[in-house]
């Protein structure tokens, strides 16, 4: 644990040392911030119109904003989540340093453990940065928190997961772009998984359907918290470091 | 400190380490000596536990490289190659890192992060990113990371590599203050270094062992017979090499003559091998001086390491009969 801890915050040092983290986190605030005045937007026009019809509809601003901007954050993710894991072995493959990790006294558990968490840090720091546009809300307005943060909790279990899966196709190669390309399919098609149940009703449909991020985010989405999609997450992590742990192993074996 | 038994390494279709067995005393420095691609990486990274060996065994200071790595781990340093550096990080932060790495921690560590810097002459560059260091600076961190547990056993594979001549000599001379307190192996190809540095050679060959002595054993065994070398020069006119040969080869004791290099019409030098233990330099110059020549140069043919290593490490076949060293450039 005290390993995974060092080796998580030399590993987030790294991110910020280099442009890589400050690259991400403007490149998120600026997107995210332009979905979030889109359909902030969007709702002010929507507001007005009624007003002017004399309808007094419910206006609701955790319906209306919140709600499809974390859906959004959670597509957007998939775009970011190639860019923060692509490095964490891979470099280390190509720079020689992961001779200095393996030889040193160090578990492979605490090594993998450390590099993920810290990817999963500097994940949540971009959607704390995402967050903040919510903030305006709150000064002008009276949404309600908790879907919010129930929201959040989804985007990081959903983070989380999926870099687990970036963590392992980061062992496989020294190429930091294959690396990334390879996550950003597995993470796309992980998203698309869930397209066959909508024709489709067949057993492996479904397994394929349960398979997908997506179905499992909706909940999360809405604001409703649910074990049952938590599991999943958790699972993916779980199978995510394990494969990573035995690519590190099959690393020794072979290399 | 070190005992290597039959440790062997096999990859999809090539044997890389083909059963080394070796020891190695504490406080020792032992050279690795092999060409490139002999397997010296590799036995280096079976003994550091970055990977486990095929088959056979191995213990550092006591442990097993195959049941207890942690352990083993704990008491190495080890330099790969190419230093293990982060460029993005400074000096001091890297070696803080690699100390926390090994169990460092508190005073302890920022002790052992002092010493280090200075035992390596790396306390200017300590503020410095390590991307913007100099090739020698960063085998010196690199170094320095590798001491900075105080290990009992230091595991350097080439550390002069890439470095410049002075860079060389300093280098050398810091692993040679090492030892004493840690037990050093060093792997290279360079031959002087093993005659400077070490006290101990391993030479190794295709992943085979092909020798493991003292390097002044080494030397005089591979000595079979003795080799002068001798110029000889005409007082007047030129020089009759036939004439030279003729009665050099009739002395007792002389086993060859060859003429190794002409200068000039004058003279040439000759490169004489006689039986061993046979002292024949009287017989030889008064042969020169009584024929009426000059004697301008006689001296031994010293054999290098160089040469033993090609013995050892050729491919011809005469490598293994003691000594008949076709090319003493």
């Amino acid at each position: 644990m005290k390993n995974a801890w060092i080796i998580c915050r030399r590993e987030l040092n790294s991110y910020f040392a280099s442009p890589i983290a400050w690259l991400l986190v403007t490149m998120y605030s600026l997107i995210f911030g332009f979905f979030f005045w889109n359909y902030l937007a969007h709702f002010a026009m929507a507001a007005l119109e009624m007003q002017m019809l004399g309808q007094a509809g419910p206006v609701n601003v955790n319906e209306e904003i919140i709600r499809p901007l974390i859906a959004n954050a959670s597509f957007l993710g998939i775009f970011f989540i190639p860019l923060i894991s692509m490095r964490l072995f891979a470099e280390e493959k190509r720079n020689g340093t992961i001779e200095l990790l393996a030889t040193s006294p160090v578990r492979d558990g605490a090594i993998i453990v450390g590099k993920w968490a810290a990817a999963t840090i500097l994940y949540c720091w971009l959607l704390l940065y995402g967050f903040l546009s919510f903030t305006f809300l709150f000064v002008y307005g009276h949404p309600d928190w908790k879907p919010m943060a129930v929201g959040f909790l989804g985007l990081f279990l959903q983070g989380a997961a999926l870099l687990a899966i970036g963590t392992f196709i980061s062992t496989l190669t020294r190429n930091q772009i294959v690396a990334a390309a390879g996550t950003f399919a597995a993470c796309l098609l992980l998203w698309v998984f869930s397209w066959v149940s909508s024709y489709n009703s067949a057993t492996w449909a479904a397994v394929l359907s349960y398979l997908s991020i997506i179905t499992h985010f909706e909940s999360f989405g809405r604001g409703v918290l649910s074990s049952k999609d938590a599991v999943y997450y958790v699972s993916v992590i779980f199978v995510g470091l394990f494969f990573t742990a035995r690519s590190m192993e099959s690393l020794r074996w072979r290399s | 400190m070190i005992t290597v038994t039959d440790l062997t390494k096999r990859y999809a279709r090539t044997t890389a380490v083909d059963h080394i067995s070796f020891e190695v005393a504490k406080g020792q420095i032992v050279g690795f000596l092999g060409p490139n691609g002999a397997g010296k990486t590799t036995t280096m990274r079976m003994l550091t536990c970055f990977f486990p060996p095929s088959a056979g065994t191995a213990t550092v200071a006591g442990f097993d490289i195959f049941t207890q790595p942690l352990e083993v781990r704990k008491h190495i340093g080890y330099l790969p190659e190419s230093p293990p550096l982060y460029l993005e990080m400074e000096t001091v932060e890297y070696l803080r890192f690699v100390g926390r790495l090994k169990g460092l921690a508190g005073a302890e560590l920022e002790k052992r992060v002092t010493f280090v810097c200075d035992r390596c002459a790396i306390g200017d560059v300590k503020k410095k990113l390590m991307g913007k260091l100099s090739k020698g600076y960063r085998q010196r961190v690199g170094l320095a990371q590798a001491i900075i547990h105080n290990p009992d056993v230091l595991i350097l594979d080439e550390p002069t590599s890439g470095l410049d001549p002075r860079q060389i000599n300093e280098t050398r001379d810091l692993i040679r203050s090492l030892a004493g307190d840690h037990t050093i192996i060093l792997s290279t190809h360079i031959l002087p270094e093993v005659e400077q540095t070490c006290e101990q050679v391993i030479i190794i060959n295709k992943g085979k062992l092909a020798a493991t002595d003292s390097v002044h054993n080494l030397q005089a065994r591979a000595r079979g017979a003795e080799t002068m070398l001798l110029e000889v020069a005409a007082r007047v006119g030129e020089l009759d090499t036939p004439l030279v040969l003729e009665r050099l080869e009739k002395l007792p004791g002389v086993s060859r003559v060859l003429e190794k290099e002409r200068r000039g019409d004058t003279s040439a030098v000759f490169e004489i091998e006689s039986d061993k233990g046979r002292l024949v330099r009287g017989d030889l110059a008064r042969a020169v001086v009584n024929a009426g020549w000059d004697l301008n140069e006689m001296r031994p043919a010293a054999m290098s390491l160089e040469e033993i290593f090609l013995q050892l490490t050729g491919s011809n076949a005469e490598a293994a009969s003691p000594a008949t060293p076709e090319s003493a450039a």
